[in-house]
């Protein structure tokens, strides 16, 4: 089987691009380059990420500045036209700001950032990027974020749920959905969606931080081994 | 030469975390009569042009592409001419 080649988009205050490199190069056993935020080519990639951090220190809002930059034109581009876009935490904070998909970040109503592992309930197989989980799997993989608060409106709430937009919620280890387990405030518990036609997936969970053993867990290898096998 | 200063806060909807906390620390410190904080953003900036109209236009422009996020923000704004 070819290998599928990874882009990482880079921002300045980017901090989890190394670690997403590493998972796909060292644990995936892919091809992965580096997308400086000036560049404007994705470099044939095959998959977009867009990982973790405080792209431009989060000034304004979360992922505000990284709209403007060269590369998410081309990000945009490709997205539009059925491309591969994994928005990890501030890439999925990036993703709402852009408009690929629907909502927006508000800051989690302990005020305190959050790191730690949660537990996720795939509520969608049928998506590049769960294809390889079973319905309602609970996977264990780790948030960091101090906004990570999901909002949007009712009729959008409604349309996410409608169109299985929802892929992961977060709940407890036994799968139950509830307030206890929600590490945010999120409406609905979600941690993970995907746009309409199922190409673009932001979630605020790491799975290129549960790619090894060594890890804790390797349930984020679930996403990226749905990719590779898509 | 326009003088713009613009407001921007969480939607009324939407329960503003850092508001509550703020206002239970004022109750804590036996401020009761204060209630219904809401934290915000100011932005200062200059327009320059001659015509208020304009001024206006780009205001409006620099709060829905960049200032605010309509999602969960709504903004306000004063003009001045200087």
């Amino acid at each position: 089987m070819s290998k599928i080649k990874f882009g990482i988009v880079v921002f300045p205050g980017s901090n989890c691009d190394a670690d997403a490199y590493n998972a796909i190069i060292n644990d995936m056993q892919q091809e992965a380059v580096y997308l400086w935020h000036k560049e404007t080519s994705l470099q044939n990639s095959d998959v977009i990420i867009l990982p973790g951090g405080f792209s431009y220190g989060d000034y304004l809002r979360t992922g505000a500045i990284a709209k403007f930059s060269s590369i998410m034109n081309e990000v945009i581009r490709f997205a539009k036209s059925g491309g591969t876009v994994l928005g990890i935490c501030n890439g999925f904070q990036i993703l709402l700001e852009t408009g690929l998909l629907p909502g927006a970040m508000l800051r989690n109503t302990s005020l305190q950032f959050s790191c730690k592992f949660v537990h996720l309930k795939v509520e969608n197989t049928n998506t590049r990027f769960s294809s390889t989980c079973s319905h309602n799997e609970i996977l264990k993989i780790p948030i960091a974020h101090g906004e990570g608060n999901y909002y949007t409106d009712t009729a959008t709430l409604q349309e996410l749920e409608e169109h299985q937009q929802i892929l992961f919620r977060y709940c407890d280890s036994h799968g139950e959905v509830n307030e206890e387990s929600n590490p945010n405030g999120s409406l609905l518990n979600i941690a993970g969606i995907i746009n309409k036609e199922g190409n673009i997936l932001g979630m605020m969970p790491h799975p290129e931080r549960t790619t090894n053993e060594e890890l804790g867990s390797t349930d984020g290898k679930k996403i990226f081994l749905s990719l590779i096998e898509t | 030469m326009f003088k713009v200063e613009v407001i921007v806060t969480l939607r009324t909807s939407i329960l503003d975390p850092q508001g509550k906390t703020v206002e239970h620390a004022m109750h804590s410190l036996r401020m009761n009569t204060i209630n219904n904080v809401r934290v915000g953003k100011v932005f200062h900036c200059t327009i320059n042009t001659s015509s208020y109209d304009e001024a206006k236009k780009s205001v409006e422009e620099a709060c829905k592409k960049v200032f605010t996020n309509p999602v969960m923000e709504d903004y306000s704004y004063k003009i001045e001419k200087m």
